[in-house]
């Protein structure tokens, strides 16, 4: 900050911005209108919700496209960059502090409302009146509360697939660094090399995602519906599983993007961006297999 | 680092596009994009005033008067989120975008595209919300805060779910242009302990907005998926607990009524100087004590939930945590008080507003520690001492702030002078009706009635008779409000000098009134008499 600018820089009118909130009401209308008709409605809803979703891919394609054509234009100066460097970073704050709404639920759970349910603590009458046999635990044989909501379940080992996994993303995480060291050294065959590794791990980590979902739900009977453990199982995961997905896509955008040429040892606020959500993506794994799988 | 030339793209250069859409719904420029969102502010404004209109008729007598008792629970669910996200909100947003760029001598926001995004986002997600008064079922009524298993019930709930969640999408773009803006887009020589606290405040309420809004997405996604997908966050029979949402949503929740309010502390830091003649007394306080504000917002949430079977070292740590909030709060009332003392005033309306903030802001904040105190609050938690508490920081506060920013900044954006004898109609009147309309309303919280009733105890009748009184008044007189808008915007003579006030400071006021469409093409170099804190090169 504080180096002079010549001029200051100002975009040009877009109508993609209006367009995004056009799909963006679109795609949750539909949502909306799906979950709330009656089983044999939801036609409607889908149709508009598919709609929606189609016009937010072409919305993304065609804002970004236009960003890029101006950048690749010489237009942005190093404050736009600057900005577009502040953009992401807290972007990612907020995202990580979506997480942490979750993470939250995750920990107030298992220290407060479970042992509480089982007659820990003072003035908790659930555990004298209502579910005196519940003694609380985590996991298979307390995780679903005293209802067993969901039925007997058993959890995912920590040290299977999800291992499997934390190995992947870590190394994911070492080619995408490889890759953007290559980039500053300006060898683009390594880049290719590497960042085409990264979205292969990133893929790969998804599949066996699927994999472990799958096993869940029809082995071990871990379900959406397995009380709050199924709850915060599923919906951490498969935030983070989202997450996964977003940046495996925008990695591979950065890959044909070095492919054609984009970017060069100066330039390439498109490359870092993502990898920093790559980090981020990786970080919070770290946490879900700590906290989730293996405590 | 690399000096691009003028790479300027400006098709428009000198005036704003004549093409309807193009200006408005493809604008990159703050200053339209501020008008957008001060206008869609008023307008939410009045939809949510018409809404406590029908809860004041309501109420006018004991028994049922009016309406059913769900669409009255309609009513007050749908009146704070519309003022809350759709009229305070929106109000500072369209303020800090038209005002920012000019405090700190930017050309525009950092992010302009995204800025324009963040605007259109939200009438999108008020015909969201909104729509739902029409549905079979209705509307959300469980309260605006949604509490389960209470609003697990409304039929609406997925509508009303996506609406929070792209007015939260819209809130925390809007806040990282903001923080980019601040951060990046400064004009040399305006270093960030020389800008105006209210540029301050922004920069502090865009990081709480980031920090919180995604916390609701949080809490109101899992209320989405125990209502639609079967999860068990909050049934106690699935391990969950409703009190978990409620701790995720007042952590949103409380430093939320920051958010409404740390940016009117920026206008009142403003307009008092002005009209006092005098820098502000103490400006580093000032500054570090909105910091400390926002950082103790963070440590008091559960002050919201006392009664809810906290454990007793809860209790006691968030009651002393929130009464340790009223320390930079005081010093904060203490520095506008020593900044008019002394000075040579005047009583221009923005002004009264002003004044009449600090006084009335502060009832609210003493209400606030009564609040605060763990055995008083049992007593009155849930009753309309708490409807007054909050009334009391928000109308008189955040609202009053606003109205003192528009009467402050109108002839700056208009070029025109607005109606002073009007202003000063609409001043009085609001500030008597106000009091009437809640001030009693301390009473009969202490008094024992419950808040969000259609219905109450024949006791109960002579103050809420005098309530909704002041409430007619209050909200006829913001009719008066909006005429003196329309004159200025449309039909006043009388043209506004660049410095519109006598006393005035800041970068804002060097720049022609009206601002013109694009102001410093190029950064300014900022005089010793623009700045109003701190000195050139010191
Ligand atoms: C001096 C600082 C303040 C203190 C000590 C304070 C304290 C409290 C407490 C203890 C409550 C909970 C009352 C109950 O439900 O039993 C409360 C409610 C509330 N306060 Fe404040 N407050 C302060 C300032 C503010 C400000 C500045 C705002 C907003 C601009 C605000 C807005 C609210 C709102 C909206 C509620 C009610 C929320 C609801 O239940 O719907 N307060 N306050
Ligand atoms: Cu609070």
């Amino acid at each position: 900050m504080g180096q002079q600018h010549d001029a200051y820089f100002v975009p040009a009118k877009s109508y993609w911005p209006f367009v995004a909130a056009v799909v963006m009401f679109t795609t949750v209308f539909g949502a909306a209108h799906w979950l709330n008709a009656e089983p044999g409605d939801t036609g409607f809803g889908k149709t508009v919700l598919t709609i929606g979703f189609v016009g937010v891919l072409a919305m993304f394609f065609g804002w970004f496209r236009s960003v890029i054509r101006e950048s690749l234009a010489g237009s942005y100066n190093s404050q736009v960059d600057t900005s577009f460097r502040m953009g992401m970073m807290w972007f990612i704050f907020s995202e990580v502090m979506f997480f942490g709404a979750f993470f939250g639920a995750l920990f107030y759970i298992r220290m407060f409302s479970v042992p509480w349910l089982g007659g820990e603590g003072r003035g908790v009458l659930t555990h004298e009146f209502l579910w005196s046999h519940y003694a609380a635990s985590w996991g298979a044989d307390g995780g679903n509360g005293p209802q067993h909501v969901g039925g007997a379940f058993h959890t995912v080992a920590a040290w299977g697939l999800p291992l499997l996994n934390t190995l992947i993303l870590l190394s994911s995480s070492v080619t995408v660094t490889i890759a953007h060291h290559a980039l500053r050294a300006g060898h683009r065959g390594k880049i290719l090399v590497f960042l085409g590794l990264t979205v292969l791990l990133g893929a790969l980590f998804l599949n066996f995602q699927a994999h472990e979902y799958i096993e869940a739900y029809r082995e071990l009977n871990l379900t959406l519906h397995s009380g709050v453990y199924g709850a915060t199982f599923f919906l951490l995961t498969g935030f983070h599983g989202l997450h996964v997905t977003l940046g495996t896509i925008m990695l591979a955008v950065i890959w044909f993007r070095v492919l054609k040429g984009h970017f060069n040892k100066d330039h390439h606020f498109g490359f870092e961006a993502v990898a920093w959500y790559w980090h981020f993506v990786d970080v919070v794994w770290l946490a879900l297999f700590m906290f989730v799988y293996i405590l | 680092m690399s000096h691009a030339a003028t790479h300027d793209q400006h098709d428009d250069h000198h005036g704003a596009p004549k093409n309807f859409f193009q200006r408005w719904c493809m604008s990159t420029n703050h200053k339209d994009i501020g008008t957008l969102y001060l206008i869609f502010a008023l307008t939410m404004f009045f939809i949510g005033g018409s809404f406590a209109m029908v809860i004041r008729a309501e109420l006018f007598k004991p028994g049922l008067q009016l309406v059913q008792p769900y669409f009255f629970n309609e009513m007050t669910t749908l009146h704070a989120l519309v003022m809350i996200f759709g009229a305070i909100m929106p109000a500072f947003v369209g303020l800090g975008n038209w005002m920012i760029p000019l405090m700190v001598g930017a050309p525009d926001m950092a992010l302009p595209r995204m800025n324009n995004l963040s605007f259109w986002i939200l009438p999108f997600a008020f015909t969201l919300l909104l729509s739902t008064l029409f549905m079979p079922g209705g509307s959300a009524a469980g309260g605006w805060t949604m509490l389960p298993p209470l609003s697990l019930q409304s039929s609406s709930l997925a509508y009303t779910v996506f609406a929070i969640h792209l007015m939260g999408i819209s809130s925390i773009m809007g806040a990282i242009n903001i923080i980019a803006t601040i951060l990046n887009m400064r004009a040399p020589g305006m270093d960030l302990l020389k800008m105006p606290v209210f540029v301050w405040s922004w920069l502090i309420t865009a990081f709480l907005l980031i920090a919180v809004m995604p916390v609701l997405a949080g809490a109101v996604t899992m209320l989405l998926t125990d209502k639609y997908f079967g999860t068990n966050f909050f049934n106690p029979g699935g391990g969950g607990d409703p009190v978990l949402y409620q701790h995720i949503f007042w952590f949103f929740g409380h430093p939320e009524v920051y958010i409404m309010i740390l940016p009117a502390f920026g206008i009142i830091s403003e307009v008092i100087p002005t009209f006092s003649r005098k820098p502000i007394f103490g400006y580093k306080a000032m500054v570090f004590a909105i910091a400390s504000i926002a950082f103790l917002s963070f440590i008091v949430w559960a002050h919201h939930m006392f009664t809810v079977g906290l454990p007793l070292g809860a209790d006691i740590f968030f009651m002393y945590a929130t009464m340790l909030i009223a320390v930079p709060t005081g010093v904060k009332v203490f520095n506008w008080v020593s900044t008019m003392w002394g000075g040579s005033m005047t009583f221009e309306t923005p002004m009264l507003f002003a004044i009449s903030f600090v006084i009335l802001f502060t009832i609210g904040g003493f209400s606030g520690l009564m609040l605060a105190m763990v055995p008083a609050d049992f007593q009155y938690h849930d009753t309309y001492f708490v409807v007054a508490h909050f009334h009391y920081v928000l109308v008189t506060g955040a609202l009053f702030a606003i109205i003192s920013a528009t009467y402050y900044w109108l002839p700056k954006w208009t070029g025109r002078m607005y109606s002073e004898f009007w202003g000063k109609v609409h001043f009085w009147n609001s500030v008597i009706w106000v009091n009437v309309l809640f001030f009693p309303q301390h009473f009969l919280g202490l008094a024992g009635m419950p808040r969000r009733v259609p219905d109450y105890n024949v006791a109960f009748a002579n103050f809420n008779m005098i309530s909704s009184i002041g409430g007619f008044l209050f909200g006829a007189s913001q009719l008066i409000f909006l005429g003196v808008l329309i004159h200025c915007v449309f039909f006043s003579k009388k043209r506004a000098a660049d410095r519109v006030w006598e006393g005035a400071k800041g970068l804002e006021w060097t720049v022609p009134s009206p601002a013109p469409h694009h102001t410093f093409d190029v950064p300014p170099v900022i005089h010793e008499g623009d700045l109003a804190h701190g000195h050139v090169n010191d």
